[in-house]
């Protein structure tokens, strides 16, 4: 394997005819760390990891490794030759050959000797977990098993970059929790720098040390997982990340400090307050002011875990009335609505847990403190998501 | 399921049953019957001797074997790399497919007619290869050996192509990007994985080219020279049906023909077999 640094993404796009499924897509990858791509279907997610690897020419923009250019859109390096590994969303098993033949495939095109083959074939396997299968064929497999070969043919050629698109997707719930499990223990003891492709926020919560949240071809933010779930850049990645209560307010005060920024919106449920820690500078925080300035409508975001049945000292109270409640176990989930005799009152879902009972049609005085709510500016109309592509 | 319903689905089957002994097994067991008895009804196997004996009648053995091999092996050895290429569409595909079709909906007399006058001497395919100088006399295209191959190409290589596309349009296209991935060049991708995969659609396509051009009939007698060099097997069973009226040795020759198929076949599966240890899947997913 060649050593490197860092490979770079500079500015990469892809159109196909007149959509753009990628815009100006730039990011570093260190050696070594595990990188998820995270959006809808249609983000993007999945043409950006072609791109990289090559498989989709792209239409813009250049991809280095350290000083070498392996495309700039107008040359590039074969996908063959770039020493990445990739795995499928289908595994993607050569159906004829054996388990080890799968393994082995890469080898022998690299004209290693039989003995180094099965050496390196029997660790990948023993990696896996997956010794003693040498001789079964894909289809005699589970998928999680096959899962798992693809992964021990791309691991066995100590690729450069290794690139996963959804790997998960085709597996049960309980396989898609081990698998995910082993992929971490992997990523510890090998240290494969990983381009994971996935919707779900979960995995990529678990897995990352970085996230990128894509929406319409563009990178809305990136961050590590607690950055991304605890302080979304705006509305969608919120909304991805569980900030499942988002109602319509107007700002009727803000008041700026150089590390926060306290304001007090109105909503369909009256008055509430935010402290916020948007600093100087935080593009959240100039949108914010703007919209005070212009009468914009901005939107609040509260997660479900942190509105309380029993409001506390401090805390923001939401006047309202159950309409659903869902027994899940250990906790109920409760929906409710503001006032159901006006429409703005309707409007607003508000949904949140709680361990206690709770009776539908009953009128409640819910608790939210004011740093656990967040306000944004409202999305901006993107034109409807492109087509995930694939040639 | 329940015993009821299997003894219904049974029943179902019966017309299917009824259509293949009557068109089918009771046909070949009368006439395998025919070939082992004289005119008169008594047993024997004169009719077979007198086949391998008369040098005029085994020779055509060779005879179709020499002009069905080889427009097999054309065939589909044509066909693969024409269905390699078009295995993701293309433009004007159905333009092609469509202009593939037509030969087998012709129907073997047409295609010779077409032919005799469109390549014989005077066609235009003489008269345009001299108009460019290419050749001073007229090319022999008809009435020969290659009359008859040429014709056999033309019906034979939609079937093949047809049905092989059908085979690599089905691989899933992931396990190109994932060979191409593991280093593998275009060429080696080919070779490892989709040939691979093609060959039990290969195999199938080889047979069915096989068993009609091994039975060819109407142009090697449209076309060729069927009292001497495309002097095809069946135009001996022919002869010996309707011009000599010896039902028996015709039916003789037909079963060494039918014989002479499955040698061909088994020997195709054999190879399938060889090539392709895998499971009978075709990538899943």
């Amino acid at each position: 394997m060649k050593d490197f640094k860092h490979i770079s993404v500079r500015r990469m796009t892809k159109r196909f005819g007149d959509k753009t499924a990628l815009h100006e897509f730039s990011l570093a990858f260190d050696k070594g760390e595990f990188v998820t791509f995270l959006g809808p279907s249609g983000c993007g997610k999945s043409t950006a990891l072609n791109c990289i690897t090559g498989l989709i020419p792209i239409s813009g923009g250049e991809i280095f490794i350290d000083d070498e250019c392996i495309d700039d859109s107008r040359n590039k390096v074969a996908p063959e030759k770039r020493e990445f590994g990739m795995v499928f969303q289908n595994y993607a098993l050569f159906p004829h050959l054996s388990v080890f033949d799968n393994v082995a495939f890469g080898l022998r095109l690299r004209k290693h000797t039989k003995k180094s083959v099965k050496e390196k074939v029997d660790t990948a396997l023993r990696l896996v977990h997956l010794e003693g299968y040498g001789s079964k064929f894909p289809a005699q497999m589970s998928g999680g098993e096959q899962q798992r070969v693809a992964i021990a043919r791309c691991i066995v050629l100590e690729p450069r970059l290794l690139l996963l698109d959804e790997p998960l997707s085709n597996l049960d719930a309980k396989l898609r929790v081990e698998l995910r499990y082993e992929l971490k223990a992997l990523h510890e003891r090998l240290r494969v720098t990983t381009i994971y492709v996935t919707h779900d926020q979960t995995e990529a919560l678990a897995l990352s040390d970085r996230i990128v949240v894509m929406r319409a071809g563009k990178i809305q933010q990136v961050g590590t997982p607690e950055e991304v779930f605890s302080d979304p850049a705006n509305l969608f990645v919120a909304d991805f990340m569980g900030f499942k209560n988002m109602w319509k307010a107007k700002i009727e005060s803000l008041s700026q400090s150089p590390d926060h920024l306290d304001a007090v919106v109105k909503t369909a449920g009256g008055s509430l307050r935010a402290h916020l820690r948007y600093p100087e500078g935080d593009p959240r925080r100039s949108a914010l002011v703007a919209a005070q300035a212009s009468g914009k409508p901005v939107v609040t975001a509260i997660r479900p875990e942190d509105i309380l049945l029993h409001a506390q000292a401090g805390m923001n109270l939401l006047s309202c009335t159950s309409t659903l409640v869902e027994y899940l176990g250990q906790q109920s989930q409760v929906s409710a609505c503001f006032d159901a005799s006006t429409p703005e009152g309707a409007a607003d879902r508000i949904d949140f847990r709680s361990s206690d009972r709770v009776e539908e049609g009953r009128g409640l005085e819910l608790g939210v403190a004011p740093d656990k709510l967040l306000l944004f500016p409202e999305l901006d109309t993107i034109a409807s998501t492109v087509e995930e592509g694939s040639p | 399921m329940s015993s009821a319903s299997k003894s219904g689905s049974k029943v179902l089957l019966a017309p299917a049953i009824a259509f293949l002994v009557l068109l089918f097994l009771y046909p070949f067991a009368y006439g395998l019957y025919l070939s082992f008895t004289k005119a008169d009804g008594g047993a024997t196997f004169a009719n077979y001797v007198r086949f391998f004996k008369d040098p005029w009648d085994f020779r055509t053995i060779w005879t179709t074997l020499w002009i069905s091999l080889p427009i097999t092996f054309i065939n589909v050895g044509l066909a693969i790399p024409f269905a390699y290429y078009m295995r993701r569409g293309m433009k004007g595909e159905k333009t092609i497919t469509f202009f593939l079709i037509v030969p087998i909906t012709l129907g073997a007399v047409l295609i010779s007619e077409g032919m005799l006058s469109y390549m014989g001497p005077r066609g235009w395919l003489n008269q345009f290869l001299m108009a460019i100088g290419l050749v001073h006399h007229p090319v022999r295209f008809t009435h020969n050996y290659l009359g008859v191959v040429i014709s056999l190409g033309l019906s034979g290589f939609p079937y093949a192509f047809l049905m092989l596309l059908g085979y690599v349009s089905g691989i899933n296209p992931d396990l190109e990007k994932a060979s191409q991935m593991l280093g593998a060049s275009k060429f080696q991708t080919f070779w490892k994985i989709l040939f691979p995969l093609m060959v039990p659609g290969v195999a199938i396509a080889f047979c069915l080219n096989f068993v009609m051009a091994f039975s060819v009939f109407p142009s090697a007698v449209l076309l060729g020279q069927p009292s001497g060099p495309t002097r095809v097997i069946a135009i001996a069973a022919y002869q010996w049906a309707f011009e000599k009226f010896n039902f028996n040795a015709a039916s003789a020759i037909s079963m060494i023909m039918a014989a002479i198929e499955l040698i061909v076949i088994t020997l195709v599966l054999v190879w399938r077999g060889r090539m392709y240890k895998g499971a009978s899947i075709v990538g899943k997913g």
